[in-house]
């Protein structure tokens, strides 16, 4: 008896579903360089002509900085809460622990706008203006538990006797932690950094709903849709956007293997023949 | 070899120490001395304590109760960074981060030596455990053999008082474990430092150690020479982790004021010193025997004579190449003796079956 599908069929369905997640996508660039400013086909010439109107608005060199300021912080922010609970959930035994992290990574699930309302309602609550501050903060709750969940693998893979070694051969809890912890969790702290300032920089909703005056660039980017004429330069900037946040997963997914590598081969060859 | 007792204090005095994880107790009151210079084996089946003792000795965890003392100084809430002891650690804990010079640097880094000095005293260290040229590497080059060896001298460079190992041949292939045991016991007599042991292999702690303690349920069931160990064993359960033992039915027949008469029922009748029984034990009171597989022998030549003699028959042989160990039954004993033999040129190995001879000394018998 045959199981499952033919492979022809999963080719075929393979194929489609990836038409599907990433034909828009690819939409993107295409009109990115298409000498015309109505979005549509057929295609009428090659450009560059709009990533040059990049470089010269300033509103959008202003959001960018923004952005920047914004993800750089949250991504320090989280990467820094992330790594102290990684760490106690992974040494650590305390009362209702799986619940606690549970909560902690809550807002990997729930719905942005909900966390971003809630978060609007006590601002104003507390009086506290908004700002980029508030983005920050909005953004550090969301970013927070992708970081546990990167730092967790990187924290959990570590042999604990190397911690006990160090700590008898004289070094003090501090100095163990610097010289032998975290060399060993930095990759995973590097993908982590990474993945937050990423998630940051893309994040629209939150941003949209705590920001101040001053935007974000996605919501400059949101704004600049309200102008037909704009279009063009606005797939411009979602061009360069697009590489910038694949480049950073891919530097982040590579940071992450090589932890688990860098681990991984000490763990094997500790264990040994056992 | 008789190990000498030397006079000094004990470097590592353990008193009515105790420890409890929870409800469970894995070390109920040990006292213990350990000298100055010896090679200490801590030697039990796993879940006897004997690596939580050792833990306890390094300062990862403190005493439920009682006192541990290194060298006459009281370690009660001293940490394991500032006790005069280094770890090997089973899984050799090698900083995979740090070249081998920075593993084995990495104790005197933190004791703020200049680093030239750190530099030649790991090169003379590597030296020591034949890794001179393996400075340079980094940990994940290392073989099994190797990362053995970095561990040991990373704890042998900072001139500890007491080395501590947590079963560090247990990785290594049998054929490298042998040679490492000798090397070892061979770096330990030169360099003097104290060693302390924890192993679950007997062999491994008969060939290494000075002393053993035997330990069962979170207590020492016997602190003894290797050779006192074997030859004679506080209690049936040390007897038969301690290599093989025959146990055999027994009972004393006559207590005069220095000799004890047995009747063996496998072997016949005996007369032993009354020292030979266990102290602590009534002599009345004795049921079993002891004897090792090496301590019978078959008498295969008629001319062949052995201070006692019993008739008995082969039910079965094992041929390990140099030694033949055979099942043979004897009279008035339910379950066979094993017996070994040295395979001998010229000798035939005894067929099941065969009626043999079996010889056997008086002061081979252990009393329980």
């Amino acid at each position: 008896m045959k199981r499952g599908l033919s492979p022809r069929w999963l080719t075929f369905y393979v194929v489609s579903y990836m038409i599907f997640l990433y034909a828009p996508v690819i939409l993107l660039p295409m009109f990115a360089f298409n000498d015309a400013t109505i979005i549509a086909f057929p295609l009428s010439g090659f450009t560059t002509k709009w990533f040059g109107l990049l470089w010269t608005t300033d509103a959008l060199h202003k959001a960018v900085g923004n952005s920047a300021m914004v993800a750089v912080v949250t991504a320090v922010v989280s990467t820094l809460l992330g790594a102290c609970a990684a760490r106690a959930a992974a040494r650590y035994r305390f009362p209702a622990q799986k619940a606690v992290i549970g909560f902690i990574m809550l807002p990997l699930v729930l719905p942005e706008i909900i966390v971003a309302v809630a978060l609007i309602v006590m601002l104003m609550q507390l009086g506290l203006s908004l700002s980029l501050w508030t983005v920050v903060a909005g953004h550090v709750l969301i970013c927070t538990p992708f970081s546990i969940a990167i730092l967790n693998s990187a924290f959990a893979g570590l042999d604990q006797s190397l911690e006990e070694a160090s700590f008898d051969l004289g070094e003090s809890r501090w100095g163990t932690f610097r010289r032998v912890t975290l060399p060993l969790v930095m990759p995973g702290v590097i993908s982590s950094l990474l993945i937050c300032f990423t998630i940051s920089l893309d994040e629209f909703i939150i941003a949209f709903f705590l920001t101040g005056t001053d935007a974000t660039l996605p919501v400059y980017i949101w704004s600049q849709l309200r102008f037909p004429s704009k279009l063009p330069s606005v797939m411009a900037l979602g061009t360069i956007l697009l590489v910038v946040s694949v480049g950073l997963l891919v530097l982040a997914e590579w940071f992450r293997r090589r932890a688990a590598r860098r681990q991984g081969k000490g763990a094997t060859s500790t264990e040994g023949f056992v | 070899m008789t190990a000498q007792t030397p006079s000094r204090a004990p470097i590592i005095e353990l008193k009515n120490v105790c420890k409890k994880f929870d409800q469970f107790e894995a070390l109920k009151n040990i006292t213990a001395d350990i000298q100055e210079g010896e090679f200490f084996s801590l030697l039990g089946p796993s879940g006897c304590g004997k690596t939580t003792l050792l833990r306890l000795i390094a300062g990862f965890e403190p005493p439920t109760s009682g006192d541990i003392f290194i060298d006459g100084k009281s370690m009660d809430g001293i940490s394991a960074n500032r006790r005069p002891t280094n770890m090997v650690f089973q899984s050799y804990a090698i900083f995979p981060h740090l070249s081998v010079a920075d593993n084995v640097g990495y104790g005197l880094k933190t004791k703020k030596l200049p680093k030239a000095e750190i530099a030649s005293e790991v090169e003379k260290v590597l030296n020591m455990v034949d890794l001179g040229s393996f400075g340079g590497r980094a940990a994940h080059e290392l073989s099994g053999g190797q990362r053995q060896r970095v561990a040991l001298a990373r704890a042998l460079v900072m001139r500890p008082k007491v080395i501590l190992l947590d079963e560090p041949l247990s990785a290594l292939d049998k054929k490298l474990r042998d040679q490492m045991q000798i090397e070892l016991r061979d770096l330990q007599k030169s360099v003097g430092i104290t060693f302390i042991l924890v192993t679950h292999d007997q062999e491994e702690a008969l060939i290494m150690s000075d002393r053993i303690a035997v330990m069962f349920e979170g207590e020492i069931a016997q602190l003894a020479t290797p050779e006192e160990l074997y030859r004679r064993p506080a209690t049936k359960r040390v007897a038969s982790f301690i290599g093989v033992m025959n146990f055999l039915d027994a009972k004393v027949t006559r207590i005069s004021d220095d000799e004890l008469e047995l009747e063996i029922a496998a072997l016949g009748p005996v007369g032993l010193p009354k020292s030979a029984a266990p102290e602590g034990v009534d002599p009345a009171q004795i049921t079993k025997i002891g004897i090792r597989p090496e301590m019978l022998t078959l008498l295969f030549d008629p001319s062949d004579k052995a201070e006692h003699e019993v008739a008995g028959n082969v039910v079965s042989n094992d041929y390990y190449g140099d030694m033949t160990y055979y099942s043979v039954q004897l009279p008035g004993q339910v379950d066979p003796v094993t017996i070994s033999m040295r395979n001998t040129a010229g000798r035939s190995i005894a067929k099941p079956g065969s009626p043999v001879r079996v010889g056997w000394g008086a002061d081979s018998v252990v009393l329980f």
